[in-house]
């Protein structure tokens, strides 16, 4: 009859508004700032460094400043600069660690090619969203102390990926360990056959090179991270002269004096 | 009440005076709308209520709109200065001959007819009475009026159906 | 059956406020007092009302879709009126070079105020009338009318010919959508013998056995009538699903594109005016005005009679906005004129017959309503079935 389509109507809205109240599947609004959205793991915005602990920030970066990523971001959005000293890293080895390390987040595409190629597991994609300044340069420019967040943070937003992580770390670590345990008792028996004088310098130059092949062993990567294969340790780096690529310029505001300080870090 | 019946006169006349002076048609148009609502005053004043608001009703709420309808869909541009052509002794001649005939007649109309002196009290015409007339002693006059109504929507309908043949691949 | 509620302390309020009034006023100046005071209470009520319309409007609209409205102003969103009034009156007012200026700044006042003065006439309480008029139907009918100019002159002054032939549908819409509307009154008119508000809401008094009102819309040709008018109403204020005049994706706003600013909230303000003294106007014809439905609730007073009525008409609007798409132009002149006025032309004549067979006692009673039924139901089915014989229920198929 004409009309009944009208009347059917009215009652589907009508359910709708009275379900709206009590009914979770009539109210589809999440009211923002009060609720926060649940974010699927693998979402991922802006990168972020990570820490050991959250206690010692600064101290506890798997970071060594390779400058990987800085070479591989595709919108040249990392500026970083090589510390003058070394500090030892979770396998006890003296590393760099970066003075200064800058993410422009107005460039930042979120492709993850840096967590890609990182070698130390240094650079994760962080969850941020909610990350909107007030002015449109320096507000958006995420320094290192901004970015560096503790391992305990990671596994709060990938919890997956960082128990992968972490089980692969910790096994090199164990490998590592196993390596320097052996070298240590051969480095112990091999002085009591040979005369200490002469054998001084061997002993450490034969130690010297199994911890170097340790942290050189390339550790598993995600089988999108080819290029490491051709990923040279940070001693070579030092060595080699600066490589066919120019050292990017800082996408930033620096001073050209202080930007650009090419591969010759330490 | 002579002041209110003075300021009525004022607007409708005045209204009435802009309309046929002025160069914008649309104005014109709107102006007579004012003209008709100071009709409707009048109406108000003398005690009729039930004409007033008929009046509105139908000039000012239906009336006007044919009467715009009309003007938009016909003139190219209502808003440009409205041709007149320049001023000649034959146009004169003729306008003064009309006016004094149109003016002949209402003065005989006033004179002949007898203004008694109104009673002290205005006589209300209720709704009911007015109803009752339409349908008797009125009746013919009512229905003769709503025959030309339609005599003229109707020659308005064949005006306005009598247009070029459309060419058959447009939309119907 | 009159009981002895109506002469409540509540009920006899603005009795009471009046005769203070005329105590403290002296004689000449009483009826300008009485007219200004009457005038500010509208003016202060029905702002207020337009203003919490548009958001319980927002609002029910929102839960109709699945969300909340507006929650963020102040509690539960009430203060979102006032935001909103702040916003249209900080906004540039935009006169378009070319447009008449005069008209221009003349239309949205001259819709405002014919829509305010149908006030007037409506029967807030059984004390409660602002002007009583003998022929008030005809006064609200012609207010309503002379704002037709209003929305031409709108449509008209903005030089913009989008906006004239947006104007040229709304004006399209408006008158042939009166015919229904005041065809749909003259039953109640007859029924009732005046044409004065105050009359027809008192000839919806008493009730049958005592809890059956005697309300027009209770009777066949009075619902059918309600339901004309209803419609109609619908479209003499632009509200969906008639609101193509003014529906932001025809013609980005009709006949409202140049205005911005208070301009656009003045227009605003006169659609809700008119659709609030249309509803008010269908409470009194067809829903008993300020009669309370039962004998014992008559203790509330009128005046919350008449607006709860009030408002469970605009929440009907509402809903109706929520639910139904849009008509085109074509599709709702077609409405009116096909169906709309034959229909209520048939209901005149079911009236007739209603007002010549009221002798009939008895059994015949019963005959007389089913008679009338007859009347009302037969028409509207033949006529849509004769409206909707080309076009079939849909029927989908997807793709397997």
């Amino acid at each position: 009859m004409l009309g009944s389509g009208i009347i059917q109507g009215l009652a589907v809205t009508a359910k709708n508004f009275v379900g709206s109240f009590h009914d979770p599947a009539r109210y589809t609004t999440q009211e923002y700032p009060e609720v926060l959205p649940t974010l699927p793991e693998n979402y991922r915005n802006f990168p972020f460094l990570v820490t050991e602990n959250a206690t010692d920030p600064m101290g506890t970066m798997r970071c060594v400043a390779c400058q990987i990523c800085e070479k591989e971001c595709p919108p040249q959005c990392i500026y970083i600069e090589k510390s003058k000293d070394k500090k030892p890293d979770a396998n006890g080895k003296m590393q760099l660690y970066p003075a200064v390390f800058d993410i422009d987040t107005s460039v930042c595409m979120s492709c993850q090619i840096c967590v890609e190629v990182c070698p130390f597991d240094a650079i994760k994609m962080d969850q941020v969203f909610a990350i909107a300044a007030t002015d449109r340069f320096t507000g958006l420019l995420l320094d290192r102390a901004q970015l560096a967040k503790p391992n305990s943070y990671y596994h709060t937003i990938h919890p997956t990926e960082a128990t992968e992580v972490d089980a692969r770390l910790a096994e090199e670590k164990r490998i590592a360990e196993e390596k320097a345990k052996a070298a240590a008792a051969a480095k112990a028996a091999a002085p009591a056959k040979a005369l200490p004088g002469d054998l001084s310098r061997d002993a450490g130059r034969a130690t010297d090179p199994g911890l170097a092949k340790a942290s050189n062993r390339v550790p598993g990567q995600t089988p999108a991270g080819q290029q490491a294969g051709t990923v040279p340790s940070p001693s070579n780096a030092a060595g080699a002269p600066a490589g066919p690529a120019p050292k990017p310029t800082s996408p930033t505001m620096k001073p050209p004096g202080a930007g650009g300080p090419a591969a010759s870090g330490s | 009440m002579t002041v209110v019946l003075a300021i009525i006169a004022l607007v409708l006349l005045g209204s009435a005076a802009a309309a046929m002076l002025s160069r914008n048609l649309v104005h014109s148009a709107l102006l007579l709308a004012v003209s008709w609502l100071g009709t409707a005053a009048f109406y108000l004043w003398a005690g009729a209520d039930f004409a007033a608001f008929a009046q509105v009703i139908v000039y000012v709420g239906a009336v006007s709109m044919v009467v715009l309808f009309a003007v938009l869909l016909t003139r190219q541009n209502p808003v440009g200065d409205v041709q007149v052509e320049p001023a000649s002794r034959v146009r004169l001649t003729a306008a003064l001959s009309v006016g004094a005939c149109v003016a002949a007649v209402l003065f005989a109309a006033v004179v002949s007819s007898d203004f008694r002196p109104a009673p002290a009290q205005a006589p209300t015409a209720t709704v009911k009475q007015i109803g009752l007339e339409l349908m008797g002693p009125y009746g013919a006059a009512l229905l003769i009026v709503g025959v030309l109504l339609t005599v003229a929507l109707l020659g308005a309908i064949v005006l306005a159906a009598s247009e070029p043949k459309r060419n058959p691949e447009d939309a119907p | 059956m009159i009981s002895a509620a109506p002469e409540s302390f509540l009920e006899r309020l603005p009795l009471l406020a009046g005769d203070l009034i005329a105590r403290v006023v002296p004689a000449p100046l009483l009826w300008f007092v009485t007219s200004l005071i009457a005038i500010v209470a509208i003016l202060a009520i029905f702002g207020l009302l337009f203003a919490f319309l548009t958001l319980a409007e927002r609002k029910i609209l929102g839960r109709i879709q699945n969300r909340p409205g507006p929650n963020r102003t102040g509690y539960f969103g009430l203060l979102q009126p006032f935001a909103d009034g702040i916003k249209m009156l900080i906004k540039e007012d935009i006169v378009p070079r070319d447009a008449d200026q005069v008209l221009h700044y003349l239309a949205p006042v001259v819709l405002v105020s014919l829509a305010l003065m149908t006030f007037a006439v409506l029967p807030f309480g059984r004390h409660l009338v602002p002007v009583e008029l003998d022929t008030a139907v005809l006064y609200f009918f012609a207010a309503g009318a002379a704002t037709e100019l209003a929305v031409f002159m709108a449509g008209w002054a903005s030089h913009n010919k989008y906006s004239l032939l947006a104007a040229m549908r709304a004006l399209a819409q408006l008158i042939s959508y009166e015919l229904p509307l005041l065809l749909s009154v003259v039953p109640v008119v007859m029924l009732a013998g005046t044409l004065s508000t105050t009359g027809i809401v008192a000839a919806q008094g008493g009730w049958k056995f005592g809890f059956i009102p005697h309300w027009y819309v209770f009777t066949p040709w009075g619902f059918a009538g309600f339901l004309i008018f209803f419609t109609a109403a619908l479209a003499e204020s632009n509200r969906s699903p008639f609101d193509l005049p003014e529906a932001e994706s025809e013609l980005i706003a009709g006949h409202l594109t140049e205005y911005s600013g208070f301009k656009y909230a003045l227009f605003f303000m006169a659609e809700y005016f008119g659709m609030t003294a249309l509803c008010g106007m269908g409470v009194t014809l067809f829903l008993g005005g300020w009669q309370a439905p039962c004998a014992f609730l008559e203790v509330i007073p009128s005046y919350l009679w008449f607006f709860a009525k009030l408002l469970t008409l605009l929440v009907l609007f509402m809903w109706i906005r929520g639910t139904l798409p849009r008509l085109r132009i074509d599709q709702l002149t077609r409405f009116a004129w096909k169906f709309l006025v034959p229909l209520a032309l048939i209901n005149l004549g079911t009236v007739a017959f209603w007002h010549l067979t009221v002798g009939w006692g008895g059994a015949l009673q019963l005959a007389r309503w089913a008679l009338a039924l007859v009347f009302v139901i037969v028409p509207f089915v033949l006529i849509g079935r004769r409206l909707s014989a080309g076009v079939a229920p849909r029927t989908y198929r997807y793709a397997p």
